[in-house]
């Protein structure tokens, strides 16, 4: 019995057959009893009835992102399963419990050495009443990865309390079943144990994000529904209600951007989320956010493109429409969480950012983050709520975009006297008049980029780790990959700097070329087709040394074991 | 226009010269737009004409103050307030303005406006119960049947247009 | 009878110049927009709110310049989105009297669905259409309200298409007040937008607001207006039937509606982070 420090385990099944629900249990029992873990899932077209996979990392301490391989899975059905080959990855190491009843075993089972074991879940669950081969196959994981029976029994009942007590007795009886079973296999590993004491939530990156636009400050949200983001929008709905706030759904993405800057304008700090072609029908409103000058919020959840692309899926290349995706000059800001717990951060931290500077802050999270749901330590508390500066009243007459040392324009809010201007996307004077003259127009152009350049934003604009002359250049939800990675490396005694900003915009040119001081070769790691990152990176800073750019298209995360090879390979 | 004529009540002295005194600011007030419509609209000739006629309103405002006497006539006008249906009658068609019109076509306007406000008090002194009424409304008769003539001489100076008066060889600007 | 209000707070006669701005307006002389300011102003003062708690919201085109002549907060934001930007507004400061301005391109065309879903939802506000049947501010395109047979350079002979029916449309999608009205009428103009504003929910108020560049022909219109031979009614199968028959000119106030007008409770309070964290806890 080998002690190690995480266990990856997948449960594949179609039709109705609960792989997604008993994935969701063994994360919430495991992660109980002490440890720490993830889940991600990947399924076919259908909306119901389809054929899935839950894919669950368990581990002692925080992870982030996926293993390379999987030491458990199993198939409760093998229908369809072959579409999930190139995610799930099994070799001799693993160990596959299949149903004999449950269909051919796909090809990437049959032809990777596997050991494979045949347990009869179908006709096991059968034989009990409300009996679920779903439980069954829950009940085996839960003794070969050691979890205790107990863990389950109050999660079940606490899960299927809906469904009625026939129900849940029938899952408890099933999973008991499926314990027994799993008794005469063997399986040669053991999770260590977690380090206790620390406070852990299990969250998603999509709920993340909504608590961390309340906390923010956020009180207004307005939604218009797609995948991956819908999520965001959904938990907001009753928990703005709670705090008093309100979220409107909208008509389209043109009505719930349009929706947002009306609400700030009002005084309220809002917020709205979308995918890749929801951001791509808000651009031009978030132009008109920035010309006016109106804080807001939209994070956008990427997912693969182009255009309808592949909803379901992570991919990493909205940047450039983020960046440089409106019309005229139009500076604003552009940051991209972490991990599923940065989600909270950042998204708080665009909040503050944009009512600080009266601008529109574009939120890059992606499915891999929105969707994965993981067990964390629980985040810091940040002081970080959004307040725009208002005016006062005490100069007259008020000039809503006068110019300022800093470039900020004191706001006023409806409602206070001798302060009424109209919010003009057209290019206006420090009244707000519009103009076409040529020195307003250049006034207004610096004041709105120098206010973002002149800003302290800390050291929250990147995460800065390791020392060496080799660095990794990353963003998003690959940081994690990138961090494991860098560990490899270390044990080859390979030292690896992590350099992944935070703020993608404004650029801080300054502070990147002192993160890589000194580094001689520079890795680039990014999940787009183009290497939107990468160019990015050419466009606006110094880079030294040697370059090499890891990049790939969704829909497949980028895996650590790819990044340490890349930096294993680039050894002379 | 609407067909229903939505004049305010004249039965006492005070609707009298507070009506009288709202047509005289309506009217000035509307000169005065149609002023700044000109200067930015860049015809100077005209916006020198619609601030004369503005002015000469201006005048005929404080006349009626001095002829009202004791009656304040800036609370009356206040009380009487804006015509419900239609307008007051010397507030001239803004319609038929153009930028690149000329002084006979404001001279027509308010020429129309006087006209309209000979019948508005030729009306009142027709129908008035109150006698002191009628006879201030006939001398506001008097007095705008004199702006009709006036209108008329100042006609005589300045004469009909040619048709190409609003021909513009520049095609319009698309904006936004 | 209009008078001169003395409100209580503001212990100040309300004006209607106290809703203008001191900006002199671009509009070619002889448009009806100059009308619809007056009727704006008018309807303003004789409501007596002070123009802090007005704001005129607009999209852009010729009507949608009307903000910034007024003393009011407003909004000149992107084409068509207007109802959003005001939805946005109102549901957060339910305080605030929200007016939205808007013309036939930008109402109809672009702003269409906005349009259909702003008479659904029924948040209270008025949205005022200045309707001259041809896209002005783009050199004179039809509009969705231009007639089949208007000849353009974009669409020669005309664009064959039957126009569309704004107050039809109004009704259909839950619209709770509709009226007609004619810019030459100041005046009355004014009166029906106090009693739009007054009337709780969605208020729609479409202004024929003639194009004196290029739509000359509706000069005619003064002569083809006429007050609605009927009084507004409030069932919603009376007015389908006496809009979708009437010659576009009756001029008044056509539908009432007892709808409900939506507003959700909107409070914000300052978060203590245990309410909402709870349920991450493990």
């Amino acid at each position: 019995m080998t002690e190690v420090e995480n266990l990856s385990i997948a449960i594949v099944g179609s039709g109705g057959a609960g792989a997604l629900t008993s994935g969701n249990l063994l994360l919430e029992a495991a992660t109980a009893a002490g440890w720490y873990g993830l889940l991600t899932r990947t399924v076919g077209p259908q909306i119901r009835g389809g054929e899935a996979a839950a894919l669950i990392r368990l581990a002692s301490r925080p992870v982030e992102c996926l293993a390379d391989r999987f030491d458990l899975l199993i198939g409760i059905d093998w229908l369809n399963a072959n579409r999930f080959g190139a995610e799930i990855e099994v070799g001799p190491h693993s160990l596959v419990i299949s149903d004999p009843r449950g269909g051919d075993l796909p090809d990437f089972v049959k032809n990777s050495g596997a050991r494979v074991v045949e347990i009869p879940m179908k006709e096991m669950a059968k034989s009990i009443l409300e009996g679920r081969p779903n439980m069954i196959a829950l009940g085996i994981v839960a003794k070969l990865v050691g979890l205790n029976q107990e863990v389950f029994t109050a999660l079940i009942e606490k899960r299927l309390a809906e469904k009625g007590q026939v129900a849940s007795q029938g899952s408890r009886l099933a999973l008991q079943a499926g314990v027994a079973a799993a008794a005469a296999v063997q399986f040669d590993r053991r999770l260590a144990p977690a380090v206790a004491g620390k406070k852990r939530w299990l969250v998603s990156g999509n709920e993340t994000t909504g608590f961390g636009a309340i906390r923010g400050g956020v009180r207004f949200a307005a939604a218009y529904p797609i995948t991956p983001a819908s999520e965001i929008l959904e938990w907001l709905a009753p928990r703005l209600a709670k705090v008093g706030g309100v979220l409107l759904q909208a008509e389209d993405e043109l009505a719930s951007i349009n929706m947002i800057i009306g609400a700030s304008f009002g005084g309220t700090p809002a917020l709205t989320a979308t995918s890749g072609p929801g951001l791509s029908l808000m651009i031009e409103a978030l132009g008109l956010a920035t010309a006016a000058e109106i804080p807001i919020v939209v994070v956008d959840v990427m997912r693969g493109g182009p255009s309808t692309g592949i909803p379901t899926k992570s991919e990493q290349a909205d940047l450039n429409i983020a960046i440089y995706g409106f019309h005229g000059d139009a500076p604003h800001l552009v940051l991209a969480p972490q991990s599923v717990g940065d989600c909270l951060f950042t998204t708080q931290w665009a909040t503050y950012l944009a009512e600080a500077l009266q601008a529109p802050a574009i939120v890059l999270s992606d499915q891999f983050l929105g969707q994965t749901v993981a067990a964390i330590e629980r985040p810091a508390d940040v002081a970080f709520i959004g307040e725009r500066i208002r005016h006062t009243g005490s100069e007259a007459p008020y000039q809503r975009y006068a110019l300022a040392a800093n470039g900020i324009s004191p706001m006023a809010i409806p409602g206070m006297r001798g302060a009424q201007y109209t919010a003009e996307g057209l290019t206006h004077s420090e009244r707000g008049t519009p103009t076409s003259g040529a020195a307003e127009h250049r006034l207004q152009l610096d004041k709105r980029r120098d206010k973002l350049e002149q800003f302290t934003f800390g050291d929250h604009w990147a995460t800065l780790e390791g020392t060496g002359d080799v660095a990794v250049v990353t963003w998003g939800s690959l940081t994690g990959a990138a961090r494991e990675a860098i560990e490899l490396a270390g044990r080859d005694g390979i030292a690896v700097r992590l350099v992944a900003p935070r703020l993608l915009l404004p650029v801080q040119n300054a502070r990147f070329t002192a993160a890589l001081d000194g580094v001689k070769r520079l890795l680039v790691v990014e999940q787009s087709h183009s290497g939107q990152f990468y160019r990015y990176l050419r466009a606006h800073y110094d880079l030294p040394g040697e370059t090499r750019v890891l990049h790939r298209p969704g829909p497949f995360p980028i895996r650590p074991s790819e990044i340490h090879q890349a930096i294993a390979e680039w050894r002379s | 226009m609407s067909k229903t004529p939505g004049a305010p009540t004249v039965s006492t002295l005070a609707d009298l010269f507070g009506a009288a005194y709202q047509i005289e600011i309506d009217a000035v007030e509307r000169y005065a737009m149609l002023a700044d419509q000109m200067e930015i609209h860049n015809n100077p000739e005209m916006v020198d004409v619609f601030r004369d006629l503005a002015r000469a309103e201006g005048i005929h405002a404080e006349e009626i103050r001095r002829q009202a006497g004791a009656i304040d006539v800036v609370a009356q006008a206040r009380r009487i307030g804006k015509w419900t249906k239609g307008e007051s009658p010397e507030e001239v068609d803004l319609a038929a303005a153009h930028y690149m019109m000329t002084p006979w076509h404001a001279l027509q306007m308010a020429l129309a406006g006087e006209k309209r406000a000979v019948a508005f008090f030729t009306h009142i002194a027709e129908t008035a119960k109150d006698q002191k009424v009628v006879q201030m409304a006939a001398e506001f008769v008097e007095e705008e049947t004199e702006h009709v003539n006036l209108v008329h001489r100042l006609l005589r100076k300045y004469p009909a247009p040619p048709e190409s008066w609003r021909q513009d060889l520049d095609p319009p600007i698309s904006q936004e | 009878m209009e008078e001169l209000i003395v409100t209580p707070d503001t212990q100040l006669a309300c004006k209607p110049s106290d809703y203008r701005s001191d900006l002199k307006p671009v509009w070619c002389p002889g448009c009806g927009d100059y009308h619809v300011l007056m009727a704006f102003t008018r309807a303003f003062a004789q409501l007596a709110v002070p123009a802090e708690q007005i704001a005129v919201i607009s999209g852009i085109g010729c009507s949608s310049r009307i903000p910034a002549y007024t003393n009011c907060y407003g909004f000149h934001g992107v084409h068509g989105r207007s109802l959003a930007l005001a939805s946005g507004l109102k549901v957060t400061r339910p305080d605030l009297t929200v007016v939205v301005a808007s013309g036939d391109g930008d109402g109809y065309s672009i702003g269409g669905n906005h349009f259909l879903h702003a008479c659904r939802r029924n948040i209270d506000m008025t949205y005022v259409v200045m309707d001259n049947r041809v896209y002005g501010m783009t050199k004179g395109q039809p509009s969705p309200t231009t007639e089949p047979d208007f000849d353009t350079a974009i669409s020669p002979g005309g664009t064959g298409l039957s126009p569309f029916h704004p107050l039809v449309n109004a009704l259909a999608s839950g619209a709770n007040f509709i009226a007609r009205c004619f810019a030459g009428e100041p005046n009355e103009t004014a009166a029906i937008l106090v009693e739009a504003i007054r009337h709780p929910g969605f208020s729609f108020v479409e202004i024929l607001s003639p194009c004196v560049t290029y739509r000359p022909d509706q000069k005619q219109w003064k002569d083809l207006v006429h007050p609605a031979p009927v009084a507004a009614t409030n069932d919603p199968a009376k007015a389908a039937r006496r809009i979708m028959t009437d010659d576009g000119f009756n001029i008044g106030i056509l539908y009432r509606g007892e709808r409900r007008p939506y507003q959700p409770k909107f409070q914000p309070q300052s978060l203590d982070p245990s309410v909402l964290e709870q349920e991450f806890e493990i």
